[in-house]
């Protein structure tokens, strides 16, 4: 195909200038891409591009690396606050932020999420919480709703079997060291754009030194949930958002 | 030149010192007996208030190897130390460290075990040091300090060669040095790099920012496509024949006539040096090998002992028999190779060490 010529008045839409050409290797659907993009848009906005040092997961967002035109380090499964907080530590002027999902924060890196939150890290998790392993072929994560039906759990989470979820984000707001923690989601356009401001407001609250920020993203698997995009977004909305209901849950300044 | 300051210190503080001393970024540890003074001494030495350094204390050792990962793969100079049960933890962190390629320094205050063990002195985390401890081929290089003074100076020498090789680098330790207090020279204060020195020495992979870096760098041990794993494989094996080439050490103590060696390194070294004397005294010819470097491991000297005529070897350490295995490698059954050791705490003396060559090699 030819290549076209998109002449400057015509423009309306581009890729951001910082996700790679590397073909991304997420389902149709998911919402990983999508916060993807905001991250790059607004740390090409803020002019952090030289500055900034990105931690991965290990989940699907493993490969955040390939898509994201910044330094990264690839951590051990759940361990990217501490990965991230030595980063931040040793270099206090760089934007450094972790992008995680439901299991690799709220399962095996409880530990390093909760005290990364409660030392006041200058640091920002990106937690996409899509209530289930999406990597390993969608088990029971956390935050699988009771009833959700996942690979470890066939007939639907059962308490008594498999325990209660929990809701990291309001848990972690109870600590002192966390300043800016908010609940969105990326399934509606005005939900990118509300999202875009509280991931930048984030960053800016890490910056200013004003402790943890975590922006925790309600996103679909409609892989893992065996269904069409656009269902996954309906049952998202109905299943998912009363119980991690979308919105600011705490912002404030460092106790002094 | 200005005199050097001369100090009485235990092992587990000089660490601290030689921390700040040799120019050291960050530590990032977790308290175990029995090596807590370490952090305890960096705490009340407040480096971050002098050279910059920082300190931090982890909420456990899987959370301060994570953090010595992490700030390893912005190229600055990053250390932690634990003891035994608390180095297993950091076993996972260990094989992402070697993988990455990225250097940092971790030391092994080693106490007696299996489990939760004992807060006592052992060297039975030598298999776990030199033949893996985390999942997949790798090594790290092993330093084996018999002395105060070699706990400060492998500091920096562990450094050194982690960055020489981009590579970790373990001073493995024990209870009894870190404890035991010595005399200890201290070298004179090398400053911090500087930012823009981090990026010159390693800009060319660290992810510390793009800075004026056009490409971007990734600290990963992630390479789905086997060949491309096989690939790092390769790579980090080629590095560990450098390292074996170019960077064995160890002392020679009384070997040249000797008709027996023992072999030993930290406490048990120090041991198997009084059991020399002893034997002199009693006028059997021993000598005394003392690995500095466990690995890469003196195979070359041992084999050349053996080949020169030695009788007998006893490898001498506080565990069950772990280092012996080396010995024997390195002997190619050329001589009978013995093992003496105390294990689960308990420490031998010479006497012990000189009855069990007397028992054991000479009939």
């Amino acid at each position: 195909m030819a290549e076209v010529e998109i002449k400057a008045e015509n423009l309306v839409y581009a890729k951001p200038r910082l996700i790679t050409d590397t073909v991304m290797h997420y389902c149709p659907g998911c919402s990983h891409g999508t916060v993807h993009k905001l991250i790059a848009e607004v740390i090409d906005e803020m002019g952090l591009e030289d500055k900034t040092i990105a931690v991965s997961p290990v989940g699907c967002s493993v490969l955040a690396y390939n898509y994201l035109d910044v330094d990264w380090i690839e951590a051990a499964h759940g361990r990217a606050c501490a990965v991230a907080t030595a980063a931040k530590r040793l270099h206090p002027e760089h934007m450094v932020f972790t992008y995680q999902g439901d299991g690799d924060l709220s399962a095996i890196g409880t530990a390093e999420t909760i005290h990364a939150a409660a030392r006041g890290e200058n640091i920002v998790t990106i937690f996409i919480n899509n209530a289930i392993y999406g990597m390993t072929g969608g088990q029971m994560s956390p935050t699988t709703l009771l009833g959700m039906k996942t690979a470890t759990t066939p007939y639907g989470r059962d308490a008594k079997l498999n325990g209660f979820p929990y809701k990291v984000a309001d848990m972690i707001a109870h600590l002192d060291g966390t300043t800016y923690i908010t609940r969105q989601s990326v399934h509606t356009p005005a939900n990118v754009r509300k999202c875009k401001k509280a991931i930048r407001k984030a960053f800016e609250n890490a910056l200013a030194g004003n402790g943890y920020s975590m922006v925790e993203v309600v996103a679909t698997c409609n892989s893992g949930w065996k269904m069409s995009p656009v269902e996954a977004n309906k049952w998202m909305e109905e299943n998912l958002l009363p119980v991690y209901p979308l919105g600011d849950i705490k912002c404030t300044t460092l106790p002094k | 030149m200005a005199e050097k300051e001369v100090r009485l210190m235990k092992g587990n503080e000089v660490i601290a010192h030689a921390a700040v001393h040799c120019g050291c970024d960050g530590y990032f540890g977790y308290p175990i007996t029995p090596q807590s003074e370490v952090m305890e001494t960096l705490m009340e030495l407040k480096p971050w208030e002098t050279t910059g350094m920082v300190v931090l204390q982890a909420e456990s050792e899987v959370s301060s190897i994570n953090m010595v990962y992490g700030g390893a793969a912005t190229g600055k100079k990053v250390m932690t130390s634990s003891s035994s049960p608390g180095v297993s933890l950091m076993s996972e962190g260990l094989s992402y460290l070697a993988a990455g390629q990225l250097p940092c320094l971790v030391v092994n205050c080693q106490r007696g075990g299996p489990g939760l063990g004992t807060i006592q002195p052992s060297q039975g985390d030598y298999f776990q040091a030199c033949k893996g401890g985390g999942h997949g081929d790798y090594h790290l290089i092993v330093l084996a300090p018999a002395s105060v003074q070699e706990m400060y100076d492998f500091v920096g020498l562990g450094f050194d060669l982690a960055f020489k090789y981009r590579t970790p680098a373990m001073l493995l330790a024990d209870g009894a040095i870190g404890q035991m207090m010595e005399k200890v020279v201290f070298s004179e204060q090398k400053p911090r790099r500087t930012d823009e020195q981090v990026v010159e020495e390693c800009g060319s992979w660290a992810s510390c920012g793009k800075g004026k870096r056009k490409h971007k760098n990734v600290a990963t041990s992630l390479f789905l496509q086997p060949d491309e794993l096989e690939a790092l494989n390769q790579k980090l094996q080629a590095t560990y024949r450098e390292i074996e080439a170019h960077e064995v050490r160890y002392e020679e103590y009384m070997c040249d006539d000797a008709d027996y060696i023992l072999v030993a390194f930290g406490s048990s070294a120090r041991i198997s040096l009084a059991a020399v004397d002893m034997a002199r005294e009693q006028g059997i010819k021993l000598g005394l090998l003392r690995p500095i470097t466990l690995y890469p491991f003196p195979y070359a000297p041992l084999k050349a002992m053996a080949e020169r005529g030695v009788k007998g070897f006893i490898s001498v350490e506080l565990n069950a028999g772990q280092m012996v295995e080396d010995v024997r490698l390195a002997v190619e059954g050329k001589a009978p190779v013995k093992h003496f050791g105390a294990m689960g705490g308990m420490i031998f003396n010479p006497e012990s060490v000189l009855e069990a060559l007397k028992s054991n090699l000479i009939k």
